[in-house]
């Protein structure tokens, strides 16, 4: 099957190691991975700011670049969700849009539940031994009913034990621009989520969504906090951390 | 109520800052968080109740000038006036005509967070009438020099029990008492008198209910039952969204009501009134009003925000927020804190006088998750955003950043340009360790947090070049 990968326009941007990852991952499970060259943003930054027009532009051109694949998949529950529960409302009154928009949102997936969903995938490539705690991301969790997926996937690494943190449904903080408008009240709630991953004792926090990892790494640092590692799961995964 | 919504940041930065209020702000977040978490699973079929809940109240929206017509046609066929109130002034203009018809001097009030839009305690006491709140967190506030409620079920639960223990101490000139059960037994016994001295209660109102013509209100320490049954005078207070067509419908919603606001099965007192005292029946007020509240209200229902008019007042959207968890409800700045209260503030007191409230959350949803009634709040919270950009509320800058953003976006080429020679500038910044410490156009940012460059290559490269090889 022909997989479009959709890869964020985070990671292409701040760790592209995330795109490979994905990449390997999707080719274990058997699929025929294009990139799409032209590919940018899903518009979600405009979307929730609250210009429409701003994101609309965008919406149609991930419409038009994924159409011809079977499915979407994008390692991040924050770009698939707007993908595939908010461009419907976002591109609800451009005429003669609906069939193929209902195609684009019923093919597009966050990559740990179409590996698992789909792809039912039995192994995976990485090799990583020891503690992992995961942040479960408020797109991923609430908008694409992602929680034992990314959980079930590192269950299949034997060296790995994961140890859950308290609160790891609460929002890091992150919020898009949020992190900017109100940085003070986002760096208290992701110092909240530093002090449950650091309570934890994981040496690796694992998670699916760009926002939350460099929000959460960034405010470890601030911490002075050097030895827990911030991955997203399918560097995890994959084996792969930077490329 | 004075709107202090443009202060937000300020007023958050304040709260962020009170050690005092953080401890009081974490106990409340594990108390109710794990109660409701715990009360839910009682129901046979929790999501099955939560979508006849929400159905129950998009329907009686949908329909509400029938069920307003009703209501007041059944509550007047038992003996009780109906009237209108389109403004807060005109809520306090008809609860002093009221008053001054049946000569009260004293009022005595429950928890009505209607009654806070309009300051209606202050026009009382202009009025040269005295008023004493009864429900215990309100009556804290009001001897406190009447400072504003921070929560809509719990309004004093930014205060610790040593504070409450002081503020009764200096007020009732009495011992200091540091026990909760002795605190309550103190203020029971002041409040006794003032049940008994009053010429009128003034209540709010969990429910109309349109088919009987009765109100619900909905308490745990009873002040309500006799707020409203030992003066003479009763008014009820409430907005018009609060109509429910049936009391079977308001059964199912009261299932629901006390699980998600403070996980109690059902809260302590549950006060049906219906009508004035009738001949021969030993309870009841012998003059009954309700006062019904647009204030604001219609223009929500024929707004793209009805589904915000669900609201039956829970506070599990503010329970639950991660924002409000830790900064508390006084920095919103009006009556209604947390994600309702950030779609409600706006529509009610202007767009223009709310502006940080709409983007004051992360989208995280987690409100729309607990809500009983389903209020897709974040939903709303991006509808107003969207509301503020269409006015033209927003800082240019900001409405140049995204279109800018868009247009370059939209071009594959120059945006492949501006991110290879981005992903190098950051590396840049990064310096030897790889952590960018200050991020120009980002201070928010950089202020409580570092940013771990990238590689310096885009994925868009890297993944060139691995095909070339």
């Amino acid at each position: 099957m022909r997989v479009g990968l959709f890869v964020t326009c985070l990671v292409d941007l701040m760790r592209p190691s995330i795109g490979f990852a994905a990449i390997k991952l999707l080719e274990q499970g058997g699929c025929e991975v294009y990139v799409p060259a032209t590919q940018t943003c899903c518009g979600q930054p405009g979307y929730n700011s609250g210009d429409r027009a701003a994101a609309k532009g965008l919406a149609l051109k991930v419409l038009d670049e994924f159409e011809d694949c079977d499915y979407l998949v994008a390692p991040s529950g924050s770009c698939s969700g707007t993908i595939k529960t908010h461009y419907p409302d976002l591109l609800a009154d451009e005429p003669g849009l609906a069939d193929r928009l209902a195609r684009l949102t019923a093919k597009t997936y966050e990559l740990t539940d179409f590996l698992v969903s789909v792809l039912k995938l039995g192994a995976v490539p990485g090799t990583f031994q020891g503690t992992v705690t995961y942040h479960d991301s408020c797109s991923s969790l609430r908008e694409m009913g992602v929680k034992q997926q990314p959980r079930e996937l590192l269950a299949m690494m034997p060296g790995v034990r994961v140890a859950e943190m308290a609160e790891c449904e609460t929002c890091c903080g992150f919020g898009g621009t949020f992190s900017v408008k109100f940085g003070e009240i986002s760096s208290r709630l992701a110092d909240n989520k530093c002090r449950n991953v650091e309570e934890s004792g994981a040496e690796v926090l694992a998670l699916g969504d760009l926002g939350c990892m460099l929000n959460i790494e960034g405010r470890l640092h601030r911490r002075g906090n050097s030895t827990v590692r911030v991955m997203h799961v399918a560097e995890v995964l994959a084996g792969i951390e930077r490329a | 109520m004075h709107v202090a919504s443009m202060h937000f940041v300020r007023r958050a930065h304040d709260k962020l800052g009170d050690a005092g209020l953080q401890k009081n702000l974490g106990t409340f977040k594990t108390r109710f968080v794990g109660a409701r978490a715990r009360a839910i699973t009682e129901l046979d079929d929790f999501e099955g109740t939560r979508e006849a809940a929400r159905e129950i109240r998009q329907r009686a929206l949908d329909n509400l000038d029938t069920y307003l017509e009703m209501f007041e046609k059944n509550a007047t066929a038992n003996g009780a006036t109906v009237l209108w109130a389109e403004t807060p002034a005109d809520v306090n203009r008809l609860v002093l005509a009221i008053a001054a018809k049946h000569s009260v001097r004293k009022i005595i009030k429950s928890k009505s967070m209607v009654s806070e839009e309009s300051a209606l305690d202050h026009a009382i006491e202009a009025a040269g009438l005295s008023v004493v709140e009864t429900d215990l967190g309100e009556y804290i506030l009001q001897i406190n020099d009447y400072e504003a409620p921070s929560h809509i079920v719990g309004p004093a639960l930014h205060k610790s029990k040593e504070e409450v223990s002081d503020l009764f101490a200096k007020r009732h000139g009495t011992a200091r008492k540091t026990d909760i059960g002795e605190l309550c037994m103190e203020a029971r016994q002041v409040l006794r008198q003032h049940y008994l001295s009053a010429d009128m209660g003034v209540s709010g109102g969990n429910f109309f209910v349109a088919e009987t013509g009765s109100v619900v209100l909905v308490t745990n320490e009873g002040n309500a039952t006799l707020t409203t049954t030992l003066p003479r005078v009763h008014v009820a207070i409430s907005g018009i969204e609060k109509i429910v067509p049936t009391m079977e419908d308001v059964a199912t919603l009261m299932r629901l009501l006390a699980r998600s606001a403070t996980g109690q099965s059902i809260s302590n007192y549950v006060d049906i009134l219906t009508g004035v005292r009738g001949a021969g029946e030993f309870h009841g007020a012998g003059h009954m009003y309700f006062i019904l509240v647009d204030a604001g209200r219609t223009g929500v229902l024929d707004s793209d925000l009805r589904a915000a008019l669900r609201c039956i007042r829970c506070g599990a959207c503010m329970n639950h927020c991660p924002v409000y968890q830790n900064i508390g409800g006084h920095a919103y700045g009006w009556v209604y804190p947390g994600p309702i209260g950030s779609v409600l503030t706006p529509m009610y007191v202007g767009l223009e006088n709310a502006l940080p409230l709409p983007h004051a959350s992360t989208l995280c949803n987690q409100c729309g998750v607990v809500c009983p009634v389903k209020i897709p709040l974040p939903d709303l919270l991006r509808t107003l955003r969207e509301k503020q950009v269409e006015r033209g509320l927003r800082p240019w800058s900001e409405r140049a950043g995204f279109r800018l953003w868009s247009w370059v976006a939209q071009r594959p080429a120059l945006y492949a340009l501006g991110t290879k020679i981005a992903a190098r500038a950051l590396r840049w910044m990064g310096g030897a360790d790889g952590y960018i410490r200050k991020l120009p156009l980002a201070e928010g940012w950089t202020s409580g947090r570092d940013m771990r460059a990238p590689p310096g290559k885009t994925f868009r490269e890297l993944y060139a070049q691995s095909k070339r090889n």
